[in-house]
């Protein structure tokens, strides 16, 4: 047990004497959280579009207005005639343009109904879906406003839309969990598996392996300060996350940190597992970067929603242990989810953590060649 | 020249010796261009709902079948009872609550004012947005189905009200993606991440690689070159760069049917460019940092930065001002723009020369401060 001690307290020491890697460990995610938090939303405001009225009319007039007076839309170009659409296109800050063509009073007199085309730049199709949506909001209220109050324009069906646990549908309330699950991968799992490739690239495996003590406390003593260096990173998630970004928290702090202690766990254990399949650093980083960082980004629901995935890809990620973690610590967060909401994805986590520790036991090469 | 011949040989041997590298460095790519393509979209798919139908008449079955018609919506659960529905919800069994009120039926069609309450489950805000926004249209698509009989009703009320109602159509027209395909946006995109990893992993950490095992100072006692020894680092990864990005243009044009619209030579131009961009970042990062274990740490923390600061997933347009000045320094976002520009809307030089030289002043700017910094005495 005194080796063990002394094991892990060098271990310790040999992170903690390398401040550079140090105050990149607590500090990247406190920039993580205050650039994304900040950064990665969805809602477009001041989009670029330009407006060609042929119209000219006090109508069109009013619309435009109307539109350029909205924090979604900026107009930065009046265009003159169809041809200077392309090239505006072609440049790129356009997204959107309104045409209102030379007839849109007269039909508005005669037939009390005009059309304004909007082309948009579908290159990024959920902006010009979103955009598109904007500008009818828009329109849909510039006619209402046309007809007097007693008039049907109340008339018809309409959506009475309320948003549950996220009323604002704030962006950062649905990316903190995400965040926290891809700095916990980070640093658990890509530390953790390059940190013990480390020991056999450079030989010191071997030393260790000759050692008295066991390959499973080696691995422990491996593991235990980047279990530490995690919770640190979780709390200071957490507090920027409730302080700054004002990020509701229904649930319970207890269950909250045991199950982020479950994901370190699951994370730690993946990076065991990589570093016993894989030979050198290189290796070992590479699968940690295609295997870990990029589904958990990608496939466990931070940023892409699971269920718009085709199927296959949505069974793919069954196996992702991000996208359980995800659901759990929204759960906890925005809806006070308790362990009797959760316990299914919290025993597939348990599940995939045995697995991979299982794994690990039994390719962890006691003698090296 | 010979020396650099040698080196290169040198490099490329190391390279290809680990044999666990070669399927990283080829196949890999390939998997992921393939799955990430498909796994990102904002296209709803298929929201559940619950149903509470207080009106029970056949246009609030109308309704409901013209939700579950459009195949994004699929009825989970139906009840009376507001309790019921909202467990469903907080379970997470279904996305939404459709509460239709009563006398649905007979107030819309005496055109008045009628609304059904739309519960959704906003804890996956992103599928929330879509859910509200794919909701809205199929209830404005009810509306206008019906225009006629409300229409009739409004003739009568206007005509009371002696003020006649207009009408204002929005019709849009959607160029170069007329579909809408999110496929189609997303994999120039995801293209750029790929090679960027290659680039700016690989090249640097190969040199910190040698500092650490310590052959960098049997490179440093022999006569070569700074320059020779850094060409030496950062040709086999441009190669095996470019290979990967021939590749993913291949699977995009012929498996994924991406339209290429701009000039091919003009993409491959510009993304050696790129690479010599991110290998140099690499090299910059290999000369801050003492092991492997800093470097690719560090690598790692600004590839996930420049990914999701880049305009891949989320818009640049929606981030705020000084957020949107960030990305102008991110190369990953220039590249992007590059990508999609050419591929999508077949820009051509004129339309990206600015971007261009904004990537060959980084090159510059990176190679000088690396090169400065890499000493061959320790």
């Amino acid at each position: 047990m005194n080796a063990f001690k002394g094991f892990v307290i060098k271990e310790f020491r040999q992170i903690y004497r390398d401040k550079r890697t140090l105050v990149v460990l607590i500090g990247m995610p406190v920039i993580m959280m205050i650039l994304f938090g900040f950064a990665i939303r969805n809602e477009i405001q001041n989009a670029e579009i330009a407006v060609l009225d042929l119209s000219k009319d006090s109508m069109t007039e009013e619309l435009i207005q109307r539109i350029a007076s909205n924090p979604s839309f900026k107009i930065t170009a009046y265009l003159q005639s169809y041809s200077e659409v392309e090239p505006l296109f072609q440049q790129g800050n356009v997204k959107a343009v309104l045409i209102f063509d030379h007839r849109f009073e007269q039909n508005m007199i005669s037939y009390l109904s005009a059309d304004v085309q909007m082309v948009t730049d579908a290159t990024d199709p959920n902006m010009a879906r979103l955009l598109q949506g904007y500008a009818s909001g828009i329109i849909r209220d510039f006619s209402k406003d046309l007809a007097p109050e007693s008039s049907v324009g109340a008339a018809g069906l309409t959506a009475d839309i309320r948003m549950m646990y996220n009323p604002e549908l704030r962006s950062v309330n649905l990316f903190v969990p995400g965040l926290i699950a891809v700095i916990l991968m980070l640093i658990s799992a890509l530390m953790t598996s390059i940190s013990i490739t480390r020991e056999k690239e450079m030989g010191n495996m071997e030393i260790l392996l000759v050692s008295p003590l066991k390959p499973y406390q080696i691995i422990i003593g491996k593991v235990i300060p980047y279990l530490v260096l995690s919770l640190i990173n979780v709390c200071t998630i957490l507090i920027l996350a409730i302080f700054i970004f004002e990020v509701p928290f229904e649930g319970s702090y207890v269950l909250f940190f045991a199950e982020s202690i479950l994901f370190i766990l699951t994370a730690l254990s993946l990076g065991v597992f990589i570093s016993a399949v894989a030979n050198n650093q290189q290796t070992a980083m590479m699968v940690s970067l295609a295997g870990l960082l990029l589904p958990t980004v990608l496939l466990s629901g931070f940023i892409f929603p699971v269920s718009s995935m085709p199927y296959p890809l949505q069974i793919f990620s069954h196996i992702i242990p991000a996208k359980w973690f995800l659901i759990i610590v929204r759960s906890i967060m925005l809806k006070g989810g308790g362990i009797s909401i959760l316990w299914f994805q919290t025993t597939i986590l348990v599940g995939i953590t045995l697995l991979f520790m299982g794994l690990s036991m039994k390719k962890f090469n006691v003698r090296l060649q | 020249m010979r020396t650099i011949k040698f080196i290169l040989q040198k490099e490329f041997l190391q390279i290809f010796r680990n044999k666990a590298m070669l399927p990283i460095l080829f196949v890999m790519p390939v998997v992921q261009l393939l799955v990430l393509s498909f796994a990102a979209t904002y296209e709803l798919k298929e929201a559940s709902f619950s149903l509470i139908d207080y009106d029970q008449s056949s246009l609030s079955r109308e309704l409901t079948a013209q939700f579950q018609a459009t195949g994004y919506f699929s009825l989970e659960h139906e009840t009376f009872e507001n309790k019921d529905a909202l467990k469903e919800l907080e379970e997470g069994n279904v996305n939404m609550i459709m509460t239709i009120p009563e006398n649905f039926s007979r107030n819309f069609s005496q055109g008045k004012a009628v609304s059904v309450q739309m519960l959704i489950d906003a804890v996956d805000g992103t599928k929330a947005g879509m859910i509200q926004s794919y909701g809205s249209a199929i209830i404005q698509d009810f509306n206008k189905n019906h225009s006629r009989d409300i229409q009739l009703t409004s003739q009568v009320n206007s005509q009371v009200a002696g003020n006649p109602m207009v009408q204002i159509n929005l019709v849009p027209a959607n160029w170069y993606n007329p579909d809408l395909d999110y496929v189609t946006f997303m994999v120039p995109g995801i293209l750029v991440v790929l090679v960027s990893m290659i680039g700016l992993f690989l090249s640097g950490m190969n040199i910190v690689r040698e500092q650490e095992i310590g052959t960098i100072e049997q490179l440093n006692v022999t006569p070569i070159k700074k320059i020779h020894f850094i060409t030496g680092k950062i040709v086999p990864f441009w190669v095996i760069g470019m290979i990967d990005l021939v590749i993913g243009l291949l699977l995009a044009r012929y498996g994924f049917h991406i339209p290429f619209l701009g000039s091919l030579t003009l993409i491959l131009m510009v993304a050696g460019l790129y690479l010599i961009v991110i290998q140099a970042l690499g090299l910059f990062i290999s000369t801050v940092t003492g092991t492997q274990q800093q470097a690719m740490f560090i690598a790692w923390f600004i590839i996930v930065v420049f990914i999701l600061m880049g305009g891949l997933f989320t818009p640049i347009e929606s981030m705020p001002g000084w957020a949107q000045d960030l990305t102008l320094a991110n190369p990953v976002a220039w590249f992007i723009k590059v990508m999609r520009m050419v591929l999508l809307k077949g820009a051509g030089w004129q339309e990206i020369q600015h971007m261009v030289w904004v990537l060959t002043g980084m090159g510059i700017l990176f190679y000088g401060v690396a090169i400065n910094r890499y000493k061959k005495t320790s």
